[in-house]
């Protein structure tokens, strides 16, 4: 009761007008950074921080307008997967496998408002585990040493011929290609460059964020270029908004896939240095090994479209728990939003919801409260944001380009980048060309340093003995279920395979 | 009313302690038209919050006029930016840029490549951060002493987690203090690189290493819940308020200080008048009552250097590293 009571106290705070407005506009600022390609929650967060400051904003308030850009950017970033192939963030990169096909069945508003429903469903739940659960889910991340985590990576590695069902072999080479470009940078356990060459840019490695506009928004521009002259993808498809809810049937069929997803994505939230990007991809692939049974995910299934986005707005919310209660950021953003807390000369750590009670649960309600508008602002907007598909791809897709490099650009400041994300672009038509899915090699990219790092320290600290890695309870529990996601589709995989085949396969199902 | 009599009078009290009449004259005449401070890093870390709340208290005291702008210019750890201003923005007035131990390690280090730290002006310090040492608070040891004692018997035995990578200078302040205690090969001492202070200090609490390297504003929210223990301040006396109870090392014979000074350099090519200028708000700024409380609240040591004082301290901490570095084959 003691928490209602506090919960109430943190309403109290939330719902003045000023914090109402404030919730707003950080939604709305949130939604339309996260489906702008290369503007992700943790840049749009970064973006306003001057704002918050200029406008003499009080720690609560200046907190509840960057958490709800933070919410909103999580919500948004699906826009863009599901209308234009390009994610607009690094968690919405799974949102695209399934959101894609569907919009480009005719089916955009429906994946739109799924994927809306998802993402509250994601975030709420994860702000109700996020009061209960915060003490009891610090000891969670404590449980997770560097064998543990090399464990939970290989883990997301060995469930990755999950994601591109089309070919094997391309995915893991796809996958090898992303963690080779891991290896770009200072080796943080010998201090020595990599791959460099002398080049000052490359010293701490790609950017994801270049590597994704690049490999995504470019080629995508790329393709277009390439067909400018009437074929295939400027005039040939013409593509219908269709319904903009989904059924009750459909709603139905997605429920416990949301919640299933939720929970994972919280999970995976809670980890510091997992996030949100592992807690989509984990839901997405766990889901299309529980649920899967006539291989329709990547061709448009709507429970492809909720998991990944209930997923990684859990994560969302999870990734709040180890920053406000270990002063650890779970994710990119949650770091932005410590400097942040920091800055306003509060110490987030064990003690914070001690020190500071009234900014942490105001902080919670406002959560709350920007949870429910972005429901509300995202499920109308709908209509809006499926006009996107209106647009002649001979005017979307320089507007596509000019925000790449625009965005990619206002985050570093640096033309080397740009000129990165071009061969990123160039790389990533070539992939296209040859059916190789790009997803795998954000992932290889995105969990190769963390995985490669983890399994040093491991072995580092256990003095080069290499039975560490087996050494807990956690970590071969981890083991098993990546074995067992390994080995089961090579075995189930052919039986699914002899079921495709006989249900007629559709031509250029190949898809990123 | 009132915070604008403080503030002129806190003014004039600073000029008239610190500034000769010239000099007074040479920063009143200065004044950057398009303030601009370049933080080598993402938003978020130490050099973003030092440009950010500099420039903030600046425009607050009424020392500069327009806002400071802020470029995030990331990359090789400083080394993007290092080469930015030295190549391209060599002329500029206006610019300073966030500097800290880290820039310092990585020019020792010659990790900026073909950069050295006289191509550019070094302006002036705004604290500093000692490192600490910490244990776990159920861990046997107490005093810095008994561990480096297990690290001289059996070097295996313990493994330090810190924040920066290996030969980064969370690294380098244990080896300083191995060294100073007589640990003859500081290579085997266990050092494990963790992405930041935070993730250090977490698996400190796991129980996956035996101690923790690091800053003590990245400590402080767990010592004061208990968690943890500092078994040594790397400052040369204890400092002062809520860190008082906090043995440094050298109290307990083992002579090392580690300081991760923040502060900021121009670009080589600034005008005396500018340099003097810049040099003249940033000791203004540090002198100031507001300065102090940001101090405070951000757990950052008092470091008051400036100007041709800076200087010195700069290249006297790229020669230590050096050195230690060499000792530690990071670099020939």
């Amino acid at each position: 009761m003691d928490m209602l009571s506090s919960l109430g106290d943190g309403f109290a705070i939330a719902l003045t007008w000023q914090n109402i407005g404030l919730a707003l506009l950080g939604c709305f600022l949130g939604t339309i950074m996260g489906a702008l390609p290369g503007l992700g929650p943790s840049n749009g967060v970064a973006i306003l921080i001057p704002l918050a400051f200029t406008l003499g904003l009080g720690p609560t308030a200046s907190l509840i307008l960057l958490t709800s850009v933070y919410y909103g950017a999580m919500y948004g970033g699906r826009i863009s997967s599901i209308l234009l192939n390009i994610p607009g963030d690094e968690p919405a990169m799974m949102t695209c496998l399934d959101g894609y096909p569907m919009a480009q069945q005719g089916r955009a508003g429906e994946a739109l408002t799924l994927s809306g429903i998802a993402s509250f469903v994601g975030a709420f739940f994860a702000t109700w585990g996020l009061i209960l659960l915060a003490p009891q889910l610090v000891k969670v991340a404590l449980l997770f040493g560097p064998a543990e985590y090399f464990a939970l990576f290989a883990l997301a590695f060995a469930t990755l011929g999950g994601v591109s069902s089309t070919n094997q072999a391309k995915s893991a080479f796809a996958a090898m290609l992303g963690l080779g470009l891991a290896m770009i940078g200072v080796d943080t356990q010998t201090g020595v460059p990599r791959f460099t060459y002398g080049e000052v840019h490359l010293y701490d490695g790609i950017d994801f964020l270049v590597a994704i506009v690049g490999l995504f928004a470019l080629s995508e521009v790329f393709i277009f270029l390439e067909h400018r002259h009437g074929s295939a993808d400027a005039a040939g498809k013409k593509i219908v908004v269709g319904r903009l809810t989904p059924s009750w049937s459909v709603l139905k069929k997605c429920t416990p896939t949301m919640l299933r997803s939720t929970v994972l994505g919280f999970l995976a939230g809670v980890l510091p240095g997992a996030g949100a990007s592992l807690g989509s991809f984990i839901a997405y692939s766990m889901e299309k090994k529980l649920v899967d049974r006539d291989g329709t995910f990547g061709k448009g299934d709507p429970r492809g479209v909720a998991a990944p986005e209930a997923g990684n707005n859990a994560a969302a919310g999870g990734a709040l728990v180890p920053m406000l209660a270990l002063g650890v950021p779970g994710s990119g953003t949650t770091a932005v939003l410590l400097a942040v807390l920091l800055a306003l000369n509060i110490t987030p750590g064990p003690l914070l919801f001690q020190n500071n009670p009234d900014v942490v649960w105001g902080l919670i309600a406002a959560l709350f409260i920007a949870n429910f508008m972005l429901l509300a602002m995202n499920i109308p907007m709908v209509g809006l944001f499926t006009r996107v598909l209106m647009v002649p791809p001979r005017i979307l897709m320089p507007v596509v380009a000019m925000v790449s490099f625009v965005g990619i650009y206002g985050i570093s400041g640096s033309s080397f980048d740009l000129m990165v994300m071009v061969g990123f672009g160039v790389l990533g038509w070539v992939l296209r060309k040859f059916d190789v899915p790009l997803v795998p090699v954000i992932l290889g990219t995105l969990l190769g340093n963390q995985m490669e790092n983890n399994l040093r320290r491991a072995v580092t600290i256990s003095n080069g003995d290499w039975t560490t890695l087996v050494d807990s309870a956690l970590s071969i529990g981890l083991w098993t279920v990546a074995v067992v996601g390994f080995l089961l589709p090579i075995f189930v995989g052919g039986m699914v395979r002899r079921r495709m085949r006989r249900a007629g396969d559709e031509e250029g199902s190949i898809r990123d | 009313m009132k915070i604008t009599f403080a503030r002129a009078a806190l003014a004039a009290a600073a000029v008239a302690l610190t500034a000769p009449a010239a000099f007074t004259a040479s920063h009143s005449m200065f004044s950057p038209e398009n303030p601009e401070c370049i933080a080598p890093a993402n938003p978020g870390g130490g050099w973003d919050f030092t440009c950010r709340q500099v420039g903030k208290s600046l425009q607050d005291l009424g020392l500069i006029e327009k806002t400071m702008q802020v470029v995030n210019l990331a990359g090789g750890g400083g080394g993007v930016a290092y080469a930015e201003v030295v190549n391209k923005r060599n002329d500029s007035n206006d610019l300073i840029v966030a500097a800290s131990s880290a820039t310092s390690t990585r020019l020792a280090q010659g990790a900026f490549p073909g950069n050295t730290m006289d191509q550019v002006r070094w302006l002036a310090s705004i604290g500093a951060d000692y490192g600490v040492i910490a244990v776990a608070a159920d861990s046997a040891v107490s005093t810095l002493p008994e561990l480096l004692d297990q690290i001289k018997t059996d070097p295996t035995t313990v493994s330090i987690a810190g924040g920066s990578a290996v030969g980064g200078w969370d690294h380098l302040k244990v080896l300083i203090a191995a060294n100073a205690y007589g640990i003859e090969d500081v290579r085997a001492v266990k050092y494990i690189a963790f992405d930041g202070g935070g993730e250090a200090v977490t698996q400190l609490l796991a129980g996956s290493v035996q101690a923790f390297t690091g800053d003590l504003s990245e400590a402080k929210g767990f010592v004061d819940s208990g968690d943890i223990k500092v078994i040594a301040v790397l400052a040369p006396e204890r400092l002062g308020g809520e860190f008082a109870e906090l043995p440094t090392a050298r109290e307990q014979g083992v002579d090392a200080i580690g300081a991760n000074w923040r502060g900021f350099y121009g670009p080589g090519g600034m005008s005396d008048e500018a340099y003097e200028g810049w040099v003249a708000k940033i000791a203004e700024l540090y002198a100031s009552d507001e300065w102090k409380a940001i101090m405070e609240q951000n757990g950052i040591a008092p470091l008051d250097l400036q100007g041709a004082a800076f200087e010195a301290f700069v290249a006297e901490s790229v020669a230590q590293i050096e050195a230690i570095s060499k000792e530690i084959g990071i670099i020939q």
